[in-house]
């Protein structure tokens, strides 16, 4: 492409073409197999060099509102009702008192992101329902934020999963107010829009309620697999 | 070709960057600011806050990116994209000389163009992430119609060529702070033959071979 104006009989190289295909087809071999780059580092060396490169193994923070609901230890109260036999408010103490549940787990984000090794501790959310004594109509739990935004639900046989927990500690330390504390959900076998920060509530309910991320179109059973049924057979999730 | 500096001669004047290209430099400027500026908290979420609401920071950063080719591709089209689309074509070819002097980075003999050829490499890395940026960003934004590897190589991608970005944008800022001629030419347009004699000798050949009138055909 010698444009006619240039009198140099010096031929001319479409350096420019070439270096814009090839920037942008590298860009294209990443987002094809970035995944499994990251993948192969993280198993290779750990998540500390993953940790290093720009876009790998870190949390994105988001948030509904904008704002992070902020709540001190002593003032917080985890509210259990609905279809039960035993309506109880939870505080971090009595959680704390609970038998105690910690694993390590890569969270996954349904956006793509991934922090591999992360430590969780808390009580897990079966416990917290045999505590109260769930009735034997009840069908799903919907979960309910200090940031009066967002809402989650899980069906009673998700949430007695074991490693479905109420979280007071993440990271080896207590939970952040950034990252939901001083206590959340996590569950472990579903992407990230289902551990919903701030945990204030659970209601006992007859039936799953579509939560606000599922309301905004993300599927009700986000399992890490990408299926969407209610259960899901996949061992390695859990 | 030189001009001596004690030449007490009015000095020429030739137009670098037309009113079209200026506008779109400056444009297109202010969309990679804002876009920088929004990332960075975006990026490191504990920022969060500060100065805006998140949302805002997000619907900043989604406009900007999503508004960012429109400068460029005004600018190419259309009757008043003459002086765009001959520097396009300036960018792209290349003669051996410049791929030489690219390789040993600078010091071979060089009769420059227009641009020089790390200047002609900054402009198809800038067009080339333009379009790289845009596509990951969108798959981020509309997520749902790819696949979760798709969603974490589009991540990926995305983050590590924002920060070459990041890199090559403070570079070019550096160079133009401190070569105070080229600098005055994205705004006000010119150059003096002087300069042109100086940086961009074969430009300024062609440009007087063209008789007179300034970089035209």
């Amino acid at each position: 492409m010698t444009p006619p104006e240039l009198p140099e009989s010096t031929k001319r190289v479409a350096v420019g073409r070439r270096v814009f295909l090839g920037v942008t087809g590298l860009a294209a071999l990443g987002v094809a197999f970035g995944a499994s780059i990251q993948n192969f580092l993280g198993n290779a060396f750990g998540s500390g060099l993953g940790g290093l490169l720009p876009g790998g193994d870190r949390f994105r923070i988001y948030s509904i509102t904008g704002k992070y609901p902020t709540i001190k230890d002593s003032d917080y109260r985890l509210k259990v009702s609905g279809l039960v036999h035993h309506p109880k408010t939870f505080t971090l103490d009595d959680l704390k008192a609970m038998p105690m549940t910690s694993f390590t787990k890569t969270f996954q984000c349904v956006t793509g992101w991934r922090v591999p090794d992360v430590h969780w501790q808390g009580v897990l959310l079966s416990d917290i329902m045999d505590a109260v004594g769930i009735r034997p109509e009840a069908m799903a739990l919907t979960f309910e934020s200090y940031d009066r935004a967002d809402t989650e639900s899980l069906t009673i046989d998700q949430a007695r999963l074991p490693d479905v927990i109420v979280a007071y500690q993440m990271l080896g330390a207590p939970v952040t107010t950034e990252h939901g504390g001083p206590v959340r959900l996590y569950v472990a076998p579903m992407f990230g829009y289902k551990s919903l920060k701030w945990l204030s509530a659970i209601r006992v309910v007859h039936e799953v309620q579509p939560g606000f991320w599922e309301q905004n179109g993300y599927p009700v059973n986000g399992w890490l697999d990408g299926t969407t049924g209610p259960t899901n057979p996949d061992p390695s999730l859990t | 070709m030189t001009v001596a500096p004690t030449t007490t001669r009015r000095v020429a004047h030739l137009m670098r960057f037309d009113r079209v290209q200026r506008t779109a430099h400056w444009a297109n400027a202010a969309l990679f600011g804002a876009l920088i500026f929004t990332a960075i908290p975006l990026y490191f979420g504990s920022f969060f806050g500060v100065v805006l609401p998140r949302h805002l920071i997000e619907q900043i950063h989604l406009w900007s990116g999503l508004a960012l080719p429109i400068p460029i591709i005004i600018s190419l089209l259309g009757p008043w994209g003459r002086s765009m689309r001959r520097d396009v074509r300036r960018v792209n070819a290349w003669t051996r000389e410049e791929i030489r002097w690219l390789q040993t980075r600078g010091r071979s003999t060089l009769e420059a163009d227009k641009f020089n050829p790390g200047q002609k490499l900054n402009a198809i890395f800038i067009g080339a992430v333009i379009l790289v940026m845009l596509v990951t960003g969108s798959m981020l934004q509309w997520f749902r119609f790819f696949s979760v590897s798709l969603r974490q190589g589009a991540t990926f991608v995305h983050d590590v060529f924002a920060f070459a970005i990041f890199a090559v944008v403070i570079g070019h800022i550096f160079m133009a702070v401190t070569h105070r001629d080229s600098l005055r030419s994205i705004f006000k347009g010119w150059v003096s033959e002087q300069w042109a004699a100086a940086h961009a000798s074969r430009w300024l050949k062609e440009s007087r071979d063209a008789e007179g009138s300034v970089d035209s055909p």
